[in-house]
């Protein structure tokens, strides 16, 4: 699991979140929230998909991490890998 | 003799319990929503009749958004349930009218229209109608912790004719409002936004098509859903909800339990009962409606362009239980034809109207004196509803009626729970959906977001609130 496989895990559920949205043009160093319209529900969702898909626990008070597609993978690459 | 165990039991198939299942089925919690009919939906439901497919309760989806406009309720209600805008299949309304005696306001799907009525109509109001838009605007309506306030008390601050007051209160009220004469004014803003800088639509086939999006949705996420099978008490033990007993005499348990059945009477549930507290939170407010089928479209004698008409002819809108069996003063008129379905239509058309009634009046009615009574309130409610529509003749509209049906208070009763048939449930609403028991939470109606959105944004609320989050939390 590299950094761009986990970016690509978390735009999939994005995208299945947020069909409305155009993701081809995200910006990795960008907070998601100044790109995108979602909202704490929405987030909360990318929390709940990241657990039910991958078996992946986000701690609330970790939510902070998930600001940005950058921040996204720094945070759950080790993650994932810890699984594999 | 103890039964199954979920994570979460839910009690009323409407609106706010389909919604709140699908969030957590989709999830992974172990869900059945009990419901003591047969048929789901709650008070927006539909039934067949002689042949014929007639809808409760929703003459239109409120909050509806052209595809593309984000940031508002139902786009928030398709995200969270994972729903595809075409499966809806909504069809935008033409346009609508607040017909008062002396002044008529028109408004669309589009909120410059009502905003230049207001200011042709109301030139001195048009500054004080600017600041209330504002002030609606701004506010979180969805805070689940916000100080209760006054609506007419905000409104005043802004619009000071008495006539402009009552017409924008007049289609709020009776869309959604609980309480009589006033709303609170999250509860006004939420309604406001619905239906005045959002808007009407409808699916072609009316409420049975988001219900069925529903159920199938429900279903695929894994949710159990037993019909006929309601639930009889809610048995407390230390503070939590340690056992439902349903009217089988079937006792299960659940981690968590969501009523969408209303405060009142989830109250009354709960053993021991919260009487009192029921007692001081019941609504009083009920309708009657009136459904004509008619062999042509009412666009044949010219209502071809109005789709719901909010009338009243009274000095002062009087929003309140009725004093009679039925107030024939003010009322709601809808005619499901005239929602813009491009190349389709409805084979027949449709002619509704609805107006308060009072429930006591209706309850008491023996049965053969309550069936005379329909049939002669029905004619008076549709002959009133007529005097705000272009005049056409008796004779002429009784030859091309081919069925009738009418509801009243006690319908309302009798298939949605409701104590007193109170429509829109408690005056009060409990925004955070907590009760006395540490896990039984309330959802729809009487949590307080209003209309069909309103009633499943409710549902995906309290699941995630109450439910979802603290899974996250562990």
């Amino acid at each position: 699991m590299t950094k761009d496989d986990c970016k690509k895990l978390v735009i999939d559920i994005i995208s299945d979140i947020a069909p409305d949205e155009d993701l081809t043009a995200i910006k990795s160093e960008i907070r998601l929230r100044d790109q995108l319209q979602l909202d704490s529900m929405d987030f909360l969702d990318i929390v709940m998909e990241l657990r039910k898909r991958h078996g992946i626990e986000v701690p609330e008070a970790d939510y902070g991490q998930l600001a940005s597609l950058e921040s996204c993978a720094d945070y759950l690459t080790p993650k994932f890998q810890a699984k594999a | 003799m103890s039964g199954s165990h979920y994570d979460v039991a839910i009690i009323g198939a409407g609106m706010s319990g389909l919604a709140a299942g699908i969030r957590l089925a989709h999830f992974g919690q172990k869900v059945c929503i009990f419901e003591r009919h047969n048929a789901s939906g709650g008070l927006n439901s539909f039934y067949s009749f002689a042949g014929r497919k007639y809808d409760v309760g929703l003459h239109a989806m409120t909050n509806f958004v052209a595809p593309g406009v984000k940031g508002t309720p139902l786009g928030k209600l398709l995200r969270q349930l994972r729903i595809e805008r075409e499966e809806f299949a909504l069809r935008p309304q033409k346009q609508s009218r607040i017909a008062f005696r002396d002044c008529g306001l028109r408004f669309t799907n589009d909120f410059a229209v009502l905003e230049a009525e207001v200011v042709a109509h109301f030139p001195a109001q048009a500054d004080g109608w600017r600041s209330l838009v504002q002030a609606v605007r701004i506010h979180d309506d969805v805070s689940l912790d916000a100080r209760p306030e006054s609506a007419r008390a905000v409104v005043a601050r802004h619009l000071t004719d008495p006539l402009l007051t009552d017409m924008i209160f007049c289609p709020l009220m009776y869309y959604g409002s609980a309480q009589e004469r006033d709303m609170e004014f999250g509860q006004f803003v939420i309604m406001f936004k619905a239906l005045f800088l959002e808007g009407f639509a409808r699916p072609l086939d009316g409420v049975r098509v988001i219900l069925r999006v529903l159920l199938e949705k429900y279903r695929q996420a894994g949710g159990e859903r037993r019909m006929k099978c309601g639930v009889a008490r809610i048995s407390e033990r230390e503070g939590r909800a340690a056992r439902l007993t349903l009217d089988s005499g079937e006792e299960i348990t659940a981690t968590h339990v969501i009523s969408s059945i209303g405060f009142a009477e989830t109250m009354r549930l709960c053993d021991p009962p919260q009487t009192e507290a029921a007692d001081r939170n019941t609504g009083a407010l009920s309708y009657a409606e009136t459904i004509t089928i008619y062999d042509r479209a009412p666009v044949t004698w010219g209502w071809g362009d109005d789709t719901i008409v909010f009338f009243n002819d009274s000095d002062r809108f009087d929003y309140s239980r009725a004093q009679g069996q039925v107030d024939l003063r003010s009322g709601v008129i809808c005619l499901p034809n005239n929602f813009d379905y491009g190349d389709e239509r409805l084979p027949e058309g449709i002619f509704r109207v609805t107006c308060l009634a009072n429930y006591d009046l209706w309850a008491r009615l023996p049965e053969e004196v309550y069936q005379a009574d329909k049939q002669r309130w029905f004619a008076d409610i549709t002959q009133g509803a007529r005097r705000f529509l272009p005049a056409v003749d008796a004779t002429v509209l009784a030859a091309a009626q081919v069925a009738t049906d009418m509801f009243t208070p006690r319908t309302i009763r009798k298939f949605t729970g409701h104590l007193n048939g109170a429509i829109y449930g408690a005056p009060r609403k409990v925004r955070d959906g907590r009760t006395h028991l540490k896990n039984l939470y309330l959802c729809g109606t009487d949590q307080g977001f209003l209309g069909i959105v309103g009633a499943m944004l409710s549902g995906i609320s309290m699941a995630n609130y109450h439910v979802l989050q603290g899974s996250v939390r562990g």
